[in-house]
C-alpha cells in the first residue's frame, strides 16, 4: 500500500518536471523565434528638414531631436542620411554658436558635438531626397551620402517642415507631392530597399502625406490632420523663435525614456501627443503594415538592435607577409619649387592651344561665304580661275 | 547577419592540431613588426594681437615615408595617417592637396599676419601627378568624395568655379615639373563652417580629441569667435636633410581668433580656460613632440622658457611648454596659461594688405575695385593677382585699369581667360610692381547677367557670392630668413618654402563680394495664372454666352386670385384670363 503510495508521488513529480522541462523549452524556443522572426538585420535612418531661414529653427531643432535620439538608442552615422536644408547652429543670428536647443531656458543643446550632416543647404531638393531613397544617385557619391540599405533593412523616414494637403514645402521653392512620395516607396519596395518603413511627418495636414502609400509593410505617423494645423510648443526668449513643434517635443520626451533594451511597442508610440497637448490631433496608418503594431517595438525602427550568433569555429589566420624595403631609386636631390618666380613668369610662353576646327559661327560665316562665290563663279568657270 | 568569434588563444579549443599550433608559435616568433616610419608632432602658437583679441593656432603633422603614388605596391597598413585621406591620394594621383573651411575674415589692419592664410567660406586646390590623363574627372570626383569626408558641399565644384591657374599656386611640396596643366583651384565663397565640419576634420587626428592639444577644440567656444579656420595640407617634403627621397607630410591646422568683447569680457587677459573651457593634462601619446608657443615679443617679462623663431620675416620671442615633460603639468597635473598685457603701443604695418570692393548703381553695371597697399617705406615688390569671377558678371576687360600714385601701372605680365556662360568662370591674373609706400589700384567694369529662372538659389534675394582675390607676394622682411630647409624649427615657421633670404612668401586674401543680380519675382507665374483664368472666365466667358444663347421672354407667374379663376374658367369651359 505505502510502496504503491510512494511509487505514485515519485511518478507524479517525475511528470511534473518533465512538464516543466517542456514549458522552459517551449518557451525559450517562442523566444528564439521571436528573437530571429522580426525578419531585419539592419537600420537605417532618414531625417529631413525641409525649411530654409532663421524663423524655421524649429524644424531644425524637430530633425537633430530625433537624429539624438536615433544616435543614442545604436544607429551609427554611416547608416543615418541626415538632410538640413539650413544652418541654425552657426548662424549669425545665433546668440550661442554651435547650438540648437529643444527646451526653452536652453536645457537641452540637441546639436552636440559629434554631429555629421550629410545634405546640407541648397543640396537638400526634392530631387535629391528621390534620388537618396530610391538609390539612383550618381556614380561619384560618398558613401555617407548613400542610403545603402537591403531588404532585410528596417529604415525610420522623419519629414518635417512646411506642408499643405497633399505636399511638403522644400526650401521654400518647390514641392513633393504625397504621390510622388508613395511611388518612390513603390519603387524601393520593387527594388527590395526595405523590409518595413516607418514614416513620421511633422507638418500642418501632414495626414495627407501618407493617404497615397500602397505599398506592403509601411507604417506612418503624422503630427495633424487633413485641415489641421501642427503647432509649435514654446518661443525662447533669448534665441527669439519657436525652439520645436508640439508633436516632435512630447516625441523626444517619449523617446528619452527609451533604451536599447526596451520592451515599448508602436501602440505606446501612437498614443504620444494627444489632442490636449498637441492641439492638433496626430493619426497613423497601419493597414500596409503586416504585423501587428502591438507586436513591433520601438527599438525596430529607432534603434540598432544587432543580432549576434556566437560560434565555436576557429579560423586560421595567415602570417603577415615580410615587407620588402622601398628600393632607394633616386639619387638626385630634390628642392621645393619657386612660390614665385617673377622672371619666368614675364617671360612664359603662352600656353600651346590645340586646335580645334572651327565652330558655330565662323563656319557658318566661310560657308556663305563658299556657297556665294561657288554660286556667283559656277564650278565649270573655275579652272578658268585658278 | 552572424558575426562568426574566432577565439584568440589556440591552446582553449581542442581543435587545432598540434603541428599547426607547433608552427603558428615559430612563425609569433620570427615575424617582428617593422619600425614605425611615421611620426606625429603637434604645437599650438598663442599670439595677443594688439586690438585685444588672442590668436591662438594650431598645427598637427604627421610625416610618413611611403609612397602612395607608387604604380606596384598599394599601401595598406595606416598607422598615424589616416586611411580615408591616403585612399583618396592613390586613388586620384593627387601630388598635393590643399582645402580650408574659414568662418569669418582676417582682419589684417587690426591683427596683422596670420601664420596660414585662407579665405572665407571653402577652398581647394589640388596638383595631380603628371601621369594622369583625365585631370577634370579625377577633379570632380576627387571633389565628390571629399564632400563626403568633411561633410561639406563640396560636390557644388564643377566647371562653372573651377580655374587653372597659369603662374599662382605653385607647388609647396618637392617636386620638378611645375606644368599647370595639372592645378585646379575652386573656392566656395558661401560654404558653411559648423561643428559638422569639426567632427570629421577631429576623427583624421591619430589621438581624435581624447588626447593632447584637440582636447581644447570644443565647438561651442570654437564657433563664438571672429575668426575661425580648418584646414588639411598634404604634400611631399624631404625625408631627411640629404633630401634625396620624399615623405608625405599632412598638416592639419586650425586657426582661431578670439574676441575680445563677446568672449573676453573686454579684459586684456586671457586664459586656456577662457579660450576654450579646458585646460590640458596631457600630450597626444603618439606625438614625438607636443608644445606651446606663447609670443611674448611685445610683452617682455620673467618667463621662463624662451625661444626664438623667425617667422613672417620677423623675429619673435616664444614662451615654450613642452607638454611631453611631466614637470610642465606641476601639481594639479593640469595646464591653464594665463595671459595678462597692456598693450599701449601701436602694431608695426603689415608690408601688404588688400581690399576690394563693388562700386556702382542698379543691378545693370558695377565696378570691381581692388586696392593693394604696400606700406614698406623704400622697397618697391611684385605681387601676383589672381581673380576669379563667375560668367554671370559680365567682365568688360577693355575698362580693365591699373593705377599706383595717380599714373598707369602696366603689369609685366597678365593673363585672361575669358568666361564661356554656364561652362566657365573668368580668370585673371597679373604681376604687379607695387612701388614703396603706396596704393595700387585695380579697377574693372562689368555687367551683370539675367540667370534663367531654375538656376536661382531658393533665396535668390540675398545675392550672389564672388570669392576672394588671391594675392601672392614675395615680401621683402625684416630678419633675415632661414634658407636650410631642413633644419628643426617649430611647425608654424616652416609651412612656405623659403628661397631667399632677403624676402618671404605670402598670401593674402580678400574680402569676397555679394553682388545682386536682377532677380524676377517668382510669384509672377502663379499671378499670371490668376489674372488669366479671371480674364478668360469673365471677359471671354460673358462674351461667348451673349453670342451663343437666345433669349426668351418669360411670362410673369400670375397672382394667386387670378390662378383661381382660371382654374374655374377651365371647369366650366370658358376662355381663360
Amino acid at each position: 500500500m505505502v510502496l504503491l503510495f510512494v511509487c505514485f508521488c515519485l511518478f507524479v513529480c517525475f511528470s511534473l518536471l518533465v512538464l516543466l522541462e517542456l514549458s522552459l523549452m517551449l518557451a525559450l524556443l517562442t523566444k528564439a523565434t521571436q528573437f530571429f522572426s522580426s525578419g531585419h538585420t539592419n537600420n537605417w535612418a532618414v531625417l529631413v528638414c525641409t525649411s530654409r531661414f532663421w524663423f524655421n529653427y524649429r524644424h531644425v531643432a524637430n530633425v537633430l531631436s530625433v537624429y539624438r535620439s536615433v544616435k543614442r538608442l545604436g544607429i551609427p552615422d554611416s547608416h543615418i542620411v541626415l538632410m538640413l536644408a539650413d544652418d541654425m547652429a552657426c548662424n549669425h543670428r545665433n546668440p550661442k554658436p554651435a547650438t540648437v536647443f529643444s527646451h526653452k531656458n536652453m536645457e537641452l543643446n540637441v546639436y552636440g558635438d559629434d554631429v555629421e550632416v550629410d545634405y546640407r543647404g541648397y543640396e537638400v531638393t526634392v530631387e535629391n531626397f528621390l534620388r537618396v531613397l530610391t538609390g539612383r544617385l550618381p556614380p561619384s557619391t560618398p558613401r555617407s551620402k548613400r542610403l545603402l540599405s537591403d531588404d532585410r533593412s528596417n529604415i525610420l523616414i522623419y519629414l518635417t517642415g512646411h506642408g499643405g494637403n497633399g505636399f511638403l514645402k522644400f526650401q521654400d521653392s518647390e514641392e513633393i507631392s504625397n504621390v510622388e512620395l508613395a511611388d518612390a516607396f513603390e519603387q524601393m519596395w520593387q527594388k527590395r530597399r526595405y523590409n518595413e518603413l516607418l514614416f513620421i511627418i511633422d507638418t500642418c495636414q501632414g495626414a495627407s502625406m501618407y493617404e497615397r502609400f500602397y505599398s506592403p509593410n509601411i507604417m506612418a505617423l503624422a503630427s495633424s490632420q487633413v485641415g489641421e494645423d501642427s503647432l509649435s510648443h514654446q518661443p525662447d526668449l533669448a534665441i527669439g523663435v519657436h525652439l520645436m513643434d508640439r508633436y516632435t517635443f512630447y516625441l523626444l520626451e517619449f523617446l528619452e525614456d527609451i533604451h536599447p533594451a526596451s520592451q515599448a511597442n508602436m501602440n505606446d508610440l501612437f498614443k504620444v501627443c494627444p489632442k490636449s497637448q498637441c492641439v492638433s490631433t496626430p493619426g497613423h496608418r497601419t493597414d500596409l503594415f503586416l504585423r501587428d503594431p502591438g507586436s513591433v517595438l520601438i527599438t525596430d525602427f529607432f534603434g540598432s538592435v544587432r543580432k549576434v550568433e556566437i560560434t565555436r569555429e576557429a579560423i586560421n589566420l595567415t602570417n603577415p607577409t615580410e615587407l620588402s624595403l622601398r628600393n632607394e631609386l633616386k639619387s638626385e636631390a630634390l628642392f621645393y619649387v619657386d612660390q614665385l618666380p617673377v622672371a619666368d613668369i614675364i617671360h612664359q610662353k603662352p600656353k600651346q592651344k590645340d586646335w580645334h576646327p572651327p565652330d558655330g559661327f565662323i563656319l557658318g560665316l566661310w560657308s556663305l561665304i563658299l556657297l556665294v562665290f561657288f554660286k556667283t563663279y559656277g564650278i565649270k568657270h573655275l579652272k578658268h580661275i585658278f | 547577419m552572424q558575426n562568426a568569434f574566432s577565439s584568440p588563444q589556440a591552446a582553449d579549443l581542442g581543435d587545432l592540431r598540434q603541428s599547426d599550433e607547433a608552427e603558428s608559435n615559430e612563425d609569433r616568433k620570427a615575424f617582428t613588426p617593422p619600425p614605425p616610419n611615421d611620426q606625429f608632432q603637434e604645437e599650438m602658437v598663442i599670439r595677443p594681437l594688439y586690438s585685444g583679441d588672442i590668436y591662438a593656432s594650431f598645427q598637427f603633422r604627421t610625416q610618413w615615408d611611403t609612397d602612395f603614388l607608387h604604380d606596384g605596391k598599394k599601401v595598406s597598413h595606416y598607422r598615424l595617417f589616416p586611411k580615408s585621406l591616403g585612399q583618396v591620394l592613390s586613388k586620384f594621383s593627387v601630388r598635393e592637396l590643399h582645402i580650408s573651411f574659414t568662418q569669418g575674415y582676417w582682419r589684417t589692419m587690426q591683427w596683422g599676419q596670420p601664420f596660414i592664410p585662407s579665405p572665407p567660406g571653402a577652398e581647394l586646390w589640388v596638383w595631380f601627378h603628371h601621369t594622369v590623363t583625365d585631370v577634370d574627372g579625377n577633379w570632380k570626383e576627387l571633389t565628390n568624395v571629399l564632400s563626403g569626408i568633411f561633410c561639406a558641399s563640396l560636390n557644388f565644384i564643377d566647371s562653372t568655379n573651377t580655374v587653372e591657374p597659369s603662374a599662382s599656386f605653385k607647388p609647396l611640396g618637392l617636386g620638378n615639373a611645375t606644368d599647370h596643366r595639372f592645378l585646379r583651384y575652386a573656392t566656395l565663397p558661401r560654404e558653411i563652417v559648423c561643428t559638422e565640419n569639426l567632427t570629421p576634420w577631429k576623427k583624421l587626428l591619430p589621438c581624435g580629441s581624447k588626447a593632447g592639444l584637440a582636447v581644447l577644440m570644443k565647438s561651442e567656444k570654437l564657433f563664438h569667435s571672429s575668426f575661425h579656420s580648418q584646414a588639411v595640407h598634404i604634400r611631399p617634403v624631404c625625408k631627411d636633410w640629404q633630401c634625396t627621397s620624399t615623405a608625405w607630410e599632412l598638416r592639419q591646422t586650425l586657426n582661431v581668433v578670439f574676441d575680445l568683447y563677446t568672449s573676453g569680457q573686454g579684459k586684456k587677459e586671457w586664459s586656456l580656460f577662457k579660450m576654450f573651457s579646458r585646460t590640458l593634462t596631457e600630450a597626444c601619446p603618439l606625438a614625438s613632440s607636443s608644445k606651446i608657443y606663447v609670443d611674448v615679443t611685445d610683452n617682455p617679462g620673467v618667463n621662463p622658457l624662451i625661444s626664438t623663431a623667425v617667422v613672417l620675416g620677423d623675429r619673435r620671442t616664444y614662451s615654450v611648454y613642452d607638454l611631453t615633460k611631466k614637470e610642465t603639468f606641476g601639481q594639479l597635473r593640469s595646464l591653464n596659461l594665463l595671459l595678462r598685457w597692456k598693450g599701449e603701443n601701436d602694431m608695426l604695418r603689415p608690408p601688404l594688405h588688400a581690399e576690394r570692393y563693388v562700386s556702382g548703381f542698379g543691378l545693370q553695371k558695377g565696378e570691381i575695385h581692388t586696392c593693394l597697399y604696400n606700406s614698406h617705406p623704400y622697397r618697391a615688390y611684385p605681387v601676383l593677382l589672381l581673380d576669379s569671377l563667375p560668367w554671370y558678371l559680365r567682365l568688360y576687360v577693355h575698362t580693365l585699369t591699373v593705377t599706383s600714385k595717380t599714373r598707369e601701372n602696366k603689369p609685366s605680365y597678365i593673363h585672361y581667360q575669358p568666361s564661356k556662360d554656364r561652362l566657365r568662370p573668368h580668370l585673371l591674373e597679373m604681376l604687379v610692381q607695387l612701388p614703396p609706400h603706396s596704393v595700387t589700384e585695380v579697377t574693372v567694369q562689368f555687367e551683370r547677367a539675367l540667370l534663367k529662372w531654375t538656376e536661382y538659389t531658393p533665396d535668390p534675394n540675398h545675392g550672389f557670392y564672388i570669392g576672394s582675390s588671391v594675392i601672392s607676394a614675395l615680401v621683402p622682411s625684416i630678419v633675415a630668413m632661414d634658407t636650410n630647409s631642413t633644419r628643426d624649427r617649430p611647425l608654424f615657421s616652416s609651412f612656405f618654402p623659403t628661397k631667399e633670404e632677403s624676402s618671404y612668401f605670402m598670401r593674402v586674401y580678400t574680402e569676397p563680394l555679394l553682388v545682386n543680380l536682377p532677380t524676377p519675382d517668382f510669384s509672377m507665374p502663379y499671378n499670371v495664372i490668376c489674372l488669366t483664368c479671371t480674364v478668360v472666365a469673365v471677359g471671354y466667358g460673358s462674351f461667348y454666352n451673349l453670342l451663343t444663347r437666345t433669349f426668351q421672354v418669360d411670362e410673369p407667374s400670375a397672382p394667386l386670385a387670378k390662378r383661381l379663376a382660371n382654374i374655374i374658367r377651365r371647369l366650366r369651359g370658358v376662355p381663360l384670363l
